[in-house]
């Protein structure tokens, strides 16, 4: 009958390479994402550079001719570089007011059911695949955008038209991407204000919407900013949606030019490229890379000094 | 005389009617976009939505266009992400949340599991092109696509898991471990049933996010459009894996490149329904799934 018997220490040896075992297991895996982090930096490294040693650094970031093709190539991205830095400000300027007066709304003024329809339907928006914003852009801005250039040049012959791919329908595209996340995390922000911050200015006297703009916004500070940050980081790196709308050409970031950005500049030639014209594409991924690293660093910094909870939920 | 002011006499601020009236224009903004967006992908997409579209792959031959390879290669690609994805963020997160002492370490995988969901998703595709397409040599592929993918979610199931072991009482691991359990036992039997529909909700949304993805597939998964061979014992399933295979999206993008828009509202509405019905799917089950209530 001795192996019916149990003993509490009789199993302590297996017990104890499992246990060992299973905490070396799951440090491996949080280890994870350190590594894919690195790997992903120093890849971009190792790819991106290249060019810029066989081109010059100053010739990419400064230079403004983009003939990646001709007999004598040139691969200067300084326009593309400003259409992301241009395109993304726009967007901002556009997204975000909308955004967090949404938020205001869900948050303060809106009626709790109609609050209880649209708070799933902005989940929603968020959750669309970015290619059917951009099937939308071509199909519904671009004509309009059209519409409005003709009118705007129809007596200027130095203008080119674009058809309504330009600056400003993948800024709006841009806008309305950004829309969902700016909403949530303004919204959580707001709610995560403590009731008496409220209570307090409202029985001093001050109006609802007094109260809004003087202390629930400015106390919810720190997670309107995550939003903002997030909302750049998420128009900055936006591809799919934008390279069919916003026409493709190498031009000075004017409204009604047609306009590459750094994401569909790696989009719409990585399939064809070659040598050095393959490289410069990674250098320019280097470029994306570098402003998502700094955003990101921004954003740790702002969510340090706020309430990370807030954000997160 | 002096002016007596009752407080039931309401002092209107002009400036306050104005902003409501502007609050309400932006929420009009927000919710008409949403309506517009989806009234008219449903509107031009329905027609073009029928069963042939649904069962069969374009051929030139028979005349059709149809996206069952482009279904089937997107189930390929989630089916294969999670399985590589799920164990990596859910051991990361019983770590981060069990094992691990706060520390410059715990800070490293903070900072990077935060650095990852905010790279966007193109970079994401030239890293998975560079690393698994040329380094490791899987070409474009369905693994190199679903590999890419899996780096990409793993943030998304870490905090997912995170978040549901931090909300699990800690008298269950005293409990547990009161009664004679080893850690892992007590991981094993209590946590991770407890924090099921945390884990359940990361998977979902990570279901939802690769179904949505379309710039880091590009240059990883590439574009083949057609069903996996059978071959004599099923053979061909598993050489699918190391084939090229689009997504719904990646068809969307190239049927818009084309300008068969037809098509693309076809693909948009089907994207549309998937993701609505993961949606509510994550709400049901969040709801459901809840052991705290």
């Amino acid at each position: 009958m001795k192996d019916k018997s149990y003993s509490i220490i009789g199993s302590y040896k297996t017990k104890n390479t499992v246990e060992k075992a299973a905490g070396v297991i799951f440090i491996v895996c949080a280890l994870f994402a350190v590594l894919a982090v690195f790997s992903i930096t120093i890849y971009m490294i190792i790819s991106g550079t290249p060019a810029i040693f066989e081109v010059g650094l100053k010739e990419i970031l400064f230079g403004t001719v983009w003939k990646p093709t001709a007999a004598e190539p040139r691969f200067g991205i300084l326009y593309v570089i400003l259409t992301s830095i241009v395109g993304t400000f726009f967007a901002i300027l556009i997204g975000v007011p909308i955004g967090l007066m949404t938020a205001v709304f869900l948050a303060e003024t809106a009626p709790k059911r109609l609050a209880g329809i649209v708070r799933p339907a902005v989940e929603l928006l968020a959750g669309i695949p970015s290619v059917v914003y951009g099937l939308l852009g071509i199909l519904v801005l671009n004509p309009a955008v059209y519409k409005m250039e003709i009118a705007l040049f129809k007596d200027d012959p130095t203008h080119q038209f674009t058809g309504g791919s330009n600056l400003i329908s993948a800024v709006l595209v841009l806008a309305i991407m950004i829309l969902p996340t700016v909403i949530n995390i303004s919204e959580s922000s707001l709610r995560a204000v403590p009731a008496h911050y409220k209570q307090a200015s409202l029985a001093l006297g001050a109006t609802h919407i007094q109260t809004i703009f003087k202390v629930l916004i400015p106390a919810a500070k720190s997670g309107i900013v995550t939003a903002v940050v997030l909302g750049v980081g998420r128009a900055i790196g936006e591809a799919m949606a934008i390279s069919l709308v916003a026409g493709n050409g190498v031009n000075f970031p004017l409204l009604f030019n047609s306009v590459r950005f750094l994401t569909t500049a790696v989009v719409s030639e990585m399939s064809y490229a070659a040598d050095t014209h393959k490289k410069v594409l990674f250098t320019i991924g280097l470029v994306l890379f570098i402003f998502i690293i700094l955003i990101n660093l921004i954003l740790n910094k702002v969510m340090k000094g706020g309430n990370k909870d807030a954000v997160r939920s | 005389m002096l002016s007596v002011h009752s407080i039931y006499e309401k002092r209107r601020r002009p400036l306050d009617g104005f902003i409501h009236g502007i609050i309400y224009v932006c929420a009009s903004i927000s919710i008409l976009l949403l309506a517009g967006i989806v009234i008219y992908v449903a509107y031009h997409g329905l027609s073009s939505i029928h069963w042939s579209f649904l069962v069969t792959v374009p051929s030139a031959v028979k005349g059709t266009f149809g996206i069952a390879g482009n279904i089937v290669n997107t189930l390929y690609i989630i089916f294969i992400t999670l399985i590589i994805s799920v164990p990596l963020g859910v051991g990361a997160a019983i770590y981060l949340n069990e094992y691990a002492k706060p520390g410059k370490l715990v800070n490293l995988i903070e900072f990077t599991t935060e650095t990852l969901s905010g790279i966007p998703s193109i970079i994401f595709g030239l890293f998975g092109y560079v690393f698994f397409g040329q380094t490791l040599k899987l070409g474009y592929s369905i693994l190199t696509g679903a590999l890419t993918l899996a780096i990409m979610v793993l943030p998304l199931i870490t905090r997912n898991t995170q978040e549901a072991l931090k909300s699990v009482p800690d008298s269950y691991r005293s409990g547990a471990l009161g009664i004679g359990a080893t850690k892992w036992y007590m991981i094993r039997t209590i946590l991770l049933p407890s924090a099921m529909p945390g884990i359940i909700t990361g998977i979902i949304l990570s279901i939802g996010r690769i179904v949505g993805e379309s710039a880091a597939l590009l240059f990883t998964a590439g574009s083949g459009y057609l069903l996996p061979k059978l071959g004599k014992y099923g053979e061909g399933l598993f050489q699918k894996i190391l084939q090229p295979g689009g997504t719904l999206t990646i068809q969307l993008y190239l049927s818009m490149e084309k300008g068969e828009y037809e098509a693309a509202f076809g693909i948009a509405l089907v994207l549309l329904v998937l993701v609505f019905g993961i949606n509510r799917l994550t709400k049901y089950l969040a709801h459901r799934l809840d052991v705290n209530k």
